[in-house]
């Protein structure tokens, strides 16, 4: 790609493999380091030990409060009869406290359970919805601009919600199937050997059944997937361009493709239900048959007077409970497979190192000496380039004085944008440094670097909440007089006041009506409040009319004055305010000069000039 | 447990439940016969302790190896009658029920995509799109377990019961007693965790709002360096999720807890008072073993009516969120008025407003309307600038053309035609438009630019692009056919506009609307642009929206838009020396009488203001 088709405000590299027939989910996944997911789980799980070996624990007191009963029947029919024919009533009475006992055991631990694994797996929620937002959060604004923001949203929503779902119901049936096979199994071994080995190895069969539906079933469920991401992404986009849909008479053609990708998912949903539907059917099976086959033996041998009557009994109560868990066993399956998937797509996400990294020793800007509350802005022989390879700046020196207004003019793809990005540090140089009164960008903690500089863009979005709070975002501790002040100063008081509950106005519930060249008034207001030493416009009057631009111009020379200015626009009429105008042209300053000087030459500011002039009368 | 237990108790669970039905009643004999299935797959699975209490009051007793074998054999058909049956009802239901959630999810999309834009500026589409899946993949798991298996274990329980006190009735009623309090702790559970199960649904969508925000507008929250105070909120929406989320946890933890200890405790007792049966003789051991068997076989059906509950009561929320959208009527189509009402000769390709007012659905009532008494008659192939200050109701003005947002009184007409009396196909095929926001679909470049035509070809589609100046498609790494929007490759905001204006221009329609369609454009492009769009607005009939004076050059006459009202229609040259508002907003300088911040800062003529800075 030339750079003369690489993109302004974003860049033009091909986040994929543009235009490849494959499956648009596969692409969806960031590369995960082997071993990333098992970690991710672990230390999901770490902290939160004490409390796993807890409900392990519980569910084992419980399990073998459940399993005393048939034991306690066994013991009723074998002991209790007799000796109540003698007269004797011991063993009945304690058969009487021994089962009310467990009751109240299993009671009391399906509670301990239930609240002891809620908080495990809020807890586990909680942290990991704080990786990813923190996450998603530190990574760099390139990063946003290759990751659409839709993934990253299902990233942290249906994601996190498979793992939910794998952890409030999936860890109880492991931990449950694991403890009553292994306590029942031990029970059935005890209570008669033969019996007990005849059922341990209907396991085999079972276990075979589990690695084939696992198998069979990872593979659905991974298509199953894809198909509703590509639903997802279908519906999204639909819903969030409906205007165009709308006045285009997309709908027709949206219902048959959406139709497609529907039925896609459909027909997948479907085949993984009855692959569930199998893999119970042979579970089953393998149960039932087992049982018949140990009742044959156990009775024969009871016939023969080799085994007690209640032995029988309490063997086939336990055979019965042995062979529950199996579905629960497939629905673990299930959500362990959409889990892990889910899981591995999270630990890609976090695996990404932010490309614009905080510094781990951040120094602090010198304090303010001049009379200027701006500083000196240097580019230091920075290159540019995409990691891709697109090189924007091939070299770039640049020294703004403190309190300079300078107007960057230029086509699209000459590297207006990228520069505005690099002295944000949106990006940082590939080589070459930026710095601020002679300090590295590179060197400001966060907090610092934002007291240095502020960059408002084209794109003016507004959070939900109420227009003051979305003002106050320039600067959390304003009063409302600071943000009624920046306000007024952008001249955006006047239809902030004339919303229904004027600053108190909720922008969502409004959102659709607050017009473009609103929305960046409000963009402006935060920039006035936060008060930065340099201020950087990148396309930020676009939507705005003369007059708002005008006041914008005003406010930057009034309460922004003295400020260093760094100001982006297709518009000859911001550059006026300018006290130097420079004209890039891939990726290099072609002109450099006072406007006044520009417009008396003869370069292509002048004619550019003298074009808008004229458009003007 | 009875019966009438095994149904959710609240009116207004069943009664949301029961909307379901036309979307159910397509596959009602295969779910009927599935449940019928499962109920005679949970009876078979009664009948086994039947069989193992004849081996041992049977041939066991009677030392007879031959019966044992036959007994066996009986256990060993029952448990394949089982599994079969188990594996037939899956059958039936898995397919038809991925084909009502599908079904489901086609008429919602289906429905969204014709609701108005004033629908979708108030909705989040996130909140649509949970509905689209989480909330109906919940409904399909609804028809296939919790409402099947309300239904079984109901009948499996009933049963069970009948079986129990057949065999001994005595012990059966021990059984029955904690029927009451079962009941009444159902009931009251059931009430409290609706209520908190909403309150967590709603928590969660508030958190996903944070999320979406924070993305989309990374940009401000890095350029400010809030990140860390965005991540404070998500922190504290998140942990009031989970204190939600906790409640609702010690609420089912109570519930399960009772669940598993009432009947356990009633199986003890029946154990006690069983074996003193045993020992008098009043009963054998055989049928208590049988009877014990059976009771413990109707523990699962008794203990998953707690989670049943919970299941049915979030999949009658789901489905209340969903017919909440589905209810919302569609737009009317045409107003049932046939046929063209002609103005004149004259009025081919002509665009009228009359009297046009326009006030937001949810506005409330004796409210200044949005846009009023809107008077304009675009004459056929003229094209008209619409100027006025910021949030003047320019936009709003031009989104009614194509009835994305519809008039609220007088009329508007396309070649003499009321808008209001065409089908909105007709209407759009008339009308195009180019957006301030310019929307790319996940398609290739050719596909996103002939979406505004029906059957263009090549040779449209290379002349809309070298009209819009969107010759760089072609430079593209697939051309015309590189993948673009959120699938694809990501453009420039100036890039998308010359698409969105490409896809506006290529059908050459007869009437065609742009708002601010120029204001991503640098300045030589927006040149270049001018000088191509001007054929194009030459043979069409056009409303233009402009910010610039470079843009309403393009037009042939201008209306000043001021507050809701057309102050003033005129040329360009005319306005600027008549209005001094429009003066004001084409060039700044001469004052306008209302201009808010006129007195606070002195006139400079551009002139002036140039000549200042340059020789600061």
């Amino acid at each position: 790609m030339t750079s003369t088709t690489t993109a302004d405000t974003a860049p033009a590299e091909p986040t994929e493999d543009a235009g490849s027939a494959g499956d648009r989910f596969d692409r969806d996944d960031l590369p995960t380091p082997p071993g990333a997911t098992g970690a991710l789980l672990r230390s999901l799980l770490r902290p939160m030990r004490a409390r796993v070996a807890l409900i392990a624990l519980v569910l084992l007191v419980q399990q073998l409060s459940v399993q005393a009963g048939p034991l306690l029947v066994a013991y009723a029919i074998d002991s209790g009869v007799p000796a109540f024919r003698d007269a004797e009533y011991g063993p009945l009475i304690a058969v009487a406290v021994g089962y009310a006992l467990c009751s109240a055991v299993a009671g009391g631990t399906q509670y301990a359970f239930v609240r002891v694994s809620s908080l495990v797996n809020q807890d586990a929620l909680l942290d990991l919805r704080g990786r990813i937002f923190r996450h998603a959060q530190a990574l760099s604004v390139d990063f946003h601009e290759r990751y659409t923001s839709g993934r990253l949203i299902s990233r942290s929503t249906t994601d996190v919600e498979s793992l939910r779902e794998l952890l409030s119901e999936g860890l109880q049936e492991l931990i449950g199937v694991v403890l009553s096979f292994v306590s029942i199994s031990l029970m059935l071994l005890w209570l008669d050997f033969g019996l007990g080995s005849l059922a341990v190895l209907s396991f085999v069969p079972l276990y075979l059944l589990v690695r084939r539906f696992q198998r069979r079933a990872g593979v659905l469920y991974a298509e199953r997937s894809s198909a509703i991401a590509a639903v997802i992404v279908k519906f999204a986009e639909t819903m969030n361009g409906i205007r165009p849909v709308q006045a285009f008479r997309r709908e027709p053609v949206n219902d048959a493709h959406f139709e497609g990708l529907n039925n896609t998912h459909r027909w997948t949903n479907g085949s993984a239900m009855l692959e569930m539907g199998r893999y119970v059917v042979g579970s089953r099976l393998v149960a039932n048959t087992a049982v018949a086959g140990i009742v044959l033996w156990g009775a024969y041998r009871v016939a023969s007077g080799t085994l007690a009557l209640g032995v029988l009994a309490a063997a086939v109560l336990y055979l019965r409970r042995l062979y529950d868990p199996i579905d629960r066993l497939g629905m673990f399956l299930n959500s362990y497979q959409s889990a892990a998937a889910s899981l591995e797509k999270i630990a890609g996400l976090l695996a990404q190192t932010p490309s614009v990294p905080e510094p781990s020793d951040p120094r602090e800007l010198p304090a303010l000496t001049g009379e200027h509350p701006g500083r000196e802005v240097v580019f230091d022989q920075v290159r540019f380039a995409y990691r891709t390879g697109g090189e924007v700046l091939p070299r770039f020196d640049l020294t703004v004085p403190a309190g300079q207004t300078v107007a960057v003019v230029g086509s699209t793809g000459a590297g207006k944008s990228t520069l505005a990005k690099l002295l944000a540090r949106f990006y940082d140089p590939t080589d070459g440094r930026v710095l601020l009164d002679g300090t590295d960008l590179r060197d400001l903690a966060v907090p610092e670097l934002r007291r240095g500089v502020v960059m408002v863009t084209q794109e003016a979005f507004l959070f939900s909440g109420t227009v003051a709070e979305n003002i106050a975002i320039g600067s959390p501790d304003a009063t409302r007089a600071e943000i009624e002040q920046a306000a007024k100063a952008i001249g955006a008081h006047d239809f902030i006041s004339a919303l229904p509950d004027g600053y108190d106005t909720d922008v969502r519930k409004r959102g659709g009506r607050i017009s473009a060249g609103q929305r960046q008034l409000v963009g402006f207001a935060r920039a006035l409040l936060a008060n930065p030493a340099v201020l950087i416009l990148d396309e930020a009057t676009s939507s705005l009319d003369i007059p708002g631009e005008q006041a914008v111009q005003r406010a930057m020379d009034t309460v922004l004055h003295g400020r260093t200015a760094v100001v982006i626009a297709h518009r000859l009429s911001t550059v006026e305010i300018a006290d130097r105008v420079l004209v890039m042209e891939h990726g290099r300053i072609v002109e450099d000069g006072a406007p006044a000087e520009l417009i008396a030459g003869t370069g292509r500011f002048a004619g550019l000039h003298r074009a808008w002039r004229e458009s003007l009368t | 447990m009875p019966e009438e237990h095994a149904e959710p108790k609240d009116r207004s669970t069943v009664q949301s439940l029961l909307r379901l039905w036309p979307y159910v009643k397509p596959v009602r004999k295969r779910l009927f016969g599935a449940a019928l299935v499962a109920i005679v797959a949970s009876c078979v699975g009664l009948v086994i302790p039947l069989v193992l209490k004849w081996i041992v009051d049977g041939p066991v007793t009677d030392r007879d190896p031959g019966g044992v074998w036959l007994g066996a054999l009986y256990l060993l058909l029952l448990g394949i009658a089982e599994a079969a049956l188990f594996g037939v009802r899956r059958w039936m239901v898995a397919r038809p029920l991925a084909g009502v959630e599908a079904a489901m999810r086609a008429d919602l999309y289906r429905h969204l995509q014709r609701l108005p834009v004033a629908f979708h500026d108030r909705w989040a589409s996130g909140q649509l799109l949970s509905r689209a899946t989480t909330d109906l993949m919940l409904l399909r798991q609804f028809l296939a377990f919790p409402l099947t298996f309300l239904l079984v274990n109901g009948a499996t329980i009933l049963i069970g019961f009948v079986i129990l006190l057949m065999q001994q009735w005595t012990l059966g009623l021990v059984l029955l007693t904690p029927v009451v309090p079962m009941v009444i702790i159902c009931l009251v559970f059931e009430t409290k965790f609706s209520a908190v199960a909403r309150r967590a649904q709603d928590q969660v969508g508030d958190l996903t709002t944070v999320v979406e925000e924070s993305v989309l507008g990374i940009r401000i929250i890095k350029g400010f360096g809030r990140h860390r105070s965005q991540a404070l909120s998500f922190r504290s929406l998140s942990e009031r999720l989970r204190t939600t989320e906790l409640g609702k946890a010690r609420l089912l933890a109570g519930i399960w807890s009772s669940i598993t200890l009432i009947p356990e405790l009633a199986i003890g007792a029946a154990l006690v008072l069983g074996t003193v049966q045993v020992a008098d003789g009043g009963l054998s051991a055989g049928t208590l073993v049988a009877f014990l068997s059976t009771a413990l076989a109707l523990r699962w059906p008794v203990e998953s009516i707690g989670f049943l509950l919970a299941m049915s009561q979030e999949s009658a929320t789901a489905t209340e969120r969903f017919f909440e959208v589905m209810d919302v009527a569609e737009e009317e189509g045409a107003s049932g008025v046939e046929g063209p009402v002609r103005g004149s000769d004259s009025a081919h390709g002509e665009m009228v407003f009359e009297g046009v007012e326009f006030r937001y659905p949810d506005a409330e009532p004796g409210s200044v309307p949005v846009l009023s008494r809107i008077d304009l008659r675009i004459r056929p192939g003229e094209t008209m600038a619409l100027v006025g200050a910021t949030g003047s109701g320019k936009t709003t003005l031009t989104a009614l053309v194509p009835r994305l947002h519809e008039a609220t009184a007088g009329r508007i007409t396309l070649d003499g035609t009321d808008i209001t009396t065409m089908s909105r196909e007709r209407l759009r095929e008339l009308v195009s438009v180019a957006f301030e926001e310019p929307t790319l679909f996940s398609a290739s470049v050719g596909e996103n630019v002939l979406m505004g035509a029906e059957g263009a070809g090549d040779y449209e589609l290379r002349r809309a692009l070298a009209i819009a100046q969107a010759d760089f498609a072609h430079g593209l790494p697939e051309g015309v056919g590189t993948q673009v929007g959120e699938q694809g490759l990501s453009l420039s905001g100036g890039q998308r506009q010359r698409l969105a204006l490409a896809r506006a221009v290529v059908g050459r329609p007869r009437f065609l609307v742009l708002d601010d369609p120029l204001s991503a454009l640098d300045v030589h492009t927006e040149a270049l642009v001018e000088a191509a769009l001007r054929q194009v607005l030459a043979e069409t009939t056009a409303i233009v929206v402009a910010h610039r004076p470079s843009t309403v050059m393009l037009a042939d006459r201008v209306a000043l838009l001021s507050e809701g009202r057309i102050a003033a229609v005129g040329t360009h040259q005319e306005l600027l020396r008549s209005s001094p508002e429009y003066a004001w907003l084409m060039s700044g300088a001469e004052g306008a009488p209302d201009a808010p911040t006129e007195d606070a800062f002195p006139d400079l003529s551009a002139e002036d203001h140039l000549a200042e800075k340059g020789t600061r």
